[in-house]
């Protein structure tokens, strides 16, 4: 019996010569990410070798990798100290994929790790961090975990318990019109699967569209995954994958991609074409309800915001930039930018993108997290509503239980932002 | 018997359960003040400390979803209820586990806020409504850090025994 990518490097990286979906594994781990919440992971690190007479020792920090986004800079006592621990002890443990607050080398952990050529196709990689999904992009195994399980990572070296996923085949065809971006597929895909069609299992993507699609794209189908409750997204590696490795994140060693049998097993596929797709709309206040955009165009918008780790990166603020050139943000609409890492933001402003952002009066913020996850920076006011190109829009998402948030692509956020009302961008 | 104190819809969010804004609280000892704290008077009657341990949250499908903040297991741990829901989001399944949450997976669950449950064996009852609801088991993968207590001295065990 043939095996998925999600099954070929899961036993491989068990030592085992063949899985299948149901069997239990302990993988050994390529690549442990954490960000922030690496402060509660050393907590529980340490408390797994409390009493054992063992000298607490990360199995190998050159596999660890730690990234400040969350809430940079601090906004809080709290926060800065948390921070202040978690640099101390990547220090103490040599850990040097450690990403500090920083305008260079800082960013969004889901844009560094492949900006840095941290994750290649096959690996086996674990992040606090729901939205780990996204390395899947560059066809590794790649899925989120809570802080006390990467404590055990940590101690071992490889995760127990793992249940081998079964897999849902998502063939992708067609030229997506004037528009309309892998932002709008994987909401479609979303609003098709549900919240939670995709609960345990992996999404792995095929298709010509996909193979033409550049790794931008392929990050943020894979993050958008976990919308659909999936366990991790896949895109096997291919040509592109080597190219972007290679000549973006300056990888030199040997790339080996890992691509399925031609019998493995599915249990499910889902057909796409998207050359009918118009711009998708995830309404409040879950991911999957999505509409196409003339169900809700016209809707009021007080913030519009452009950037995390599902749509921050150069192309997606080229296209929102050639929407606004020489226009205006409407009066009653304040629009935030953010790039997902130092080194896109830096771009941007070789390109230009940033002063067109500044000029058309937006707000462009430093590399993190910001609104996304509403902690720090731009909460909406009782009864706002926001139209962003993140991935979540749960009830309080932006900070606030009495507001409204809307998720769209980039060129429907730009378009939006001149009118101060939800547009389609093909209308502009 | 436990008592229902909350009976909640599908795709309850760890947003919900914990919200963003609390995440630089990690210590189990302080994340149980900020459980539910949208839902202004469940919060309130939580920290009042109105339910005794084994009063159990009932969720619908895809309990715990979204983020794979562990505050969200840790903060209902402190009140150690138990959650019993319809089918609950992976990454939360397994938080729990590893943190010795108590969580019943119970597909057809039907019950109401102030409703007293019986989890017995392989069955809920409701005992309000006298109707019986099968329990889906844990993945036997899972029994293990169960029958250790939790992940942290399931890992230990493993690392003394590699010494
Ligand atoms: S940008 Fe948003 S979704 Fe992405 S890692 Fe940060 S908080 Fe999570």
């Amino acid at each position: 019996m043939g095996m998925t990518v999600a099954e070929k490097i899961l036993a491989r990286a068990a030592g085992l010569p063949s899985v299948k979906a149901g069997d239990v594994v302990e993988p050994r781990v390529d690549l442990a990410m954490s960000h922030e919440n690496a402060a509660l992971v050393i907590n529980q690190f340490l408390e797994v070798f409390d009493g054992t007479g063992l000298a607490p020792t990360v199995w190998d920090p050159s596999r660890v990798a730690i990234i400040f986004d969350h809430r940079v800079p601090a906004e809080s006592p709290k926060t800065a100290t948390n921070q202040k621990k978690i640099r101390e002890f990547t220090a103490a443990n040599d850990i040097t994929k450690f990403h500090d607050i920083r305008g260079d080398v800082g960013g969004i952990c889901h844009q560094i790790l492949p900006e840095y050529g941290y994750v290649r196709p096959g690996f086996v990689v674990v992040g606090t961090d729901s939205h780990t999904t996204s390395h899947g992009a560059l066809g590794a195994f790649s899925f989120g975990i809570g802080a006390t399980e990467m404590a055990s990572v940590w101690s071992l070296g490889f995760a127990v318990n793992i249940e081998v996923p079964e897999t849902i085949k998502v063939v992708v065809t067609g030229e997506f019109p004037p528009f309309v971006s892998a932002k709008d597929l994987i909401l479609h895909v979303i609003g098709t699967l549900t919240a939670q069609g995709a609960n345990y299992k992996v999404l792995e993507f095929h298709g010509e569209t996909i193979r033409r699609m550049n790794t931008s794209g392929r990050i943020a189908i894979c993050n958008m995954s976990v919308e659909a409750g999936a366990t991790s997204g896949i895109v096997p590696g291919d040509a592109e994958t080597v190219r972007y490795l290679r000549e973006e994140s300056g990888v030199t060693d040997e790339i080996t991609c890992v691509v399925p049998d031609a019998d493995a097993r599915y249990i499910r596929t889902v057909e796409v074409d998207v050359s009918s797709l118009v711009p998708q709309i995830a309404c409040p206040h879950t991911v999957d309800n999505v509409k196409p955009i003339s169900a809700v165009a016209g809707t009021k918008i007080q913030q519009i915001v452009i950037g995390s780790c599902t749509n921050g990166r150069l192309d997606d603020l080229a296209i929102a930039a050639d929407i606004l050139r020489g226009k205006k943000v409407a009066m009653g609409t304040r629009m935030l930018v953010f790039p997902a890492s130092g080194r896109i933001f830096a771009q941007a402003m070789e390109k230009g993108y940033v002063q067109d952002f500044m000029k058309a009066g937006a707000v462009v913020m430093n590399s993190g997290c910001g609104p996304c996850l509403g902690v720090h920076e731009g909460a909406l006011g009782d009864g706002e509503t926001a139209l962003s190109t993140t991935n979540r829009n749960f009830k309080g998402r932006m900070g606030n239980p009495k507001s409204e948030v809307y998720l769209c692509s980039p060129a429907v956020a730009a378009a939006s932002a001149i009118t101060g009302v939800i547009t389609d961008p093909r209308d502009h | 018997m436990a008592k229902v104190i909350i009976a909640l819809g599908n795709d309850i969010s760890t947003d919900d359960i914990y919200p963003g804004r609390f995440m630089a609280t990690v210590l189990p000892s302080e994340t149980p003040q900020f459980a539910f704290s949208d839902r202004t008077e469940f919060n309130a009657r939580l920290k009042a400390k109105e339910f005794p341990a084994g009063s159990v949250i009932v969720g619908g499908e895809n309990f715990g979803c979204g983020s794979s903040r562990e505050q969200a297991c840790s903060t209902l741990k402190g009140y150690e209820v138990t959650v019993v829901a319809k089918s609950i989001s992976r990454i939360f399944l397994q938080n729990s586990i590893n943190l010795g949450l108590r969580v019943v997976l119970c597909p057809a669950i039907e019950a109401s806020e102030g409703d007293e449950l019986e989890i017995v064996g392989e069955q809920v009852v409701n005992t309000t409504t006298g109707k019986t609801f099968p329990q889906v088991k844990m993945p036997a993968s899972r029994q293990g850090i169960m029958d250790a207590g939790g992940l942290i001295p399931y890992t230990r065990t493993l690392l003394k025994a590699r010494g």
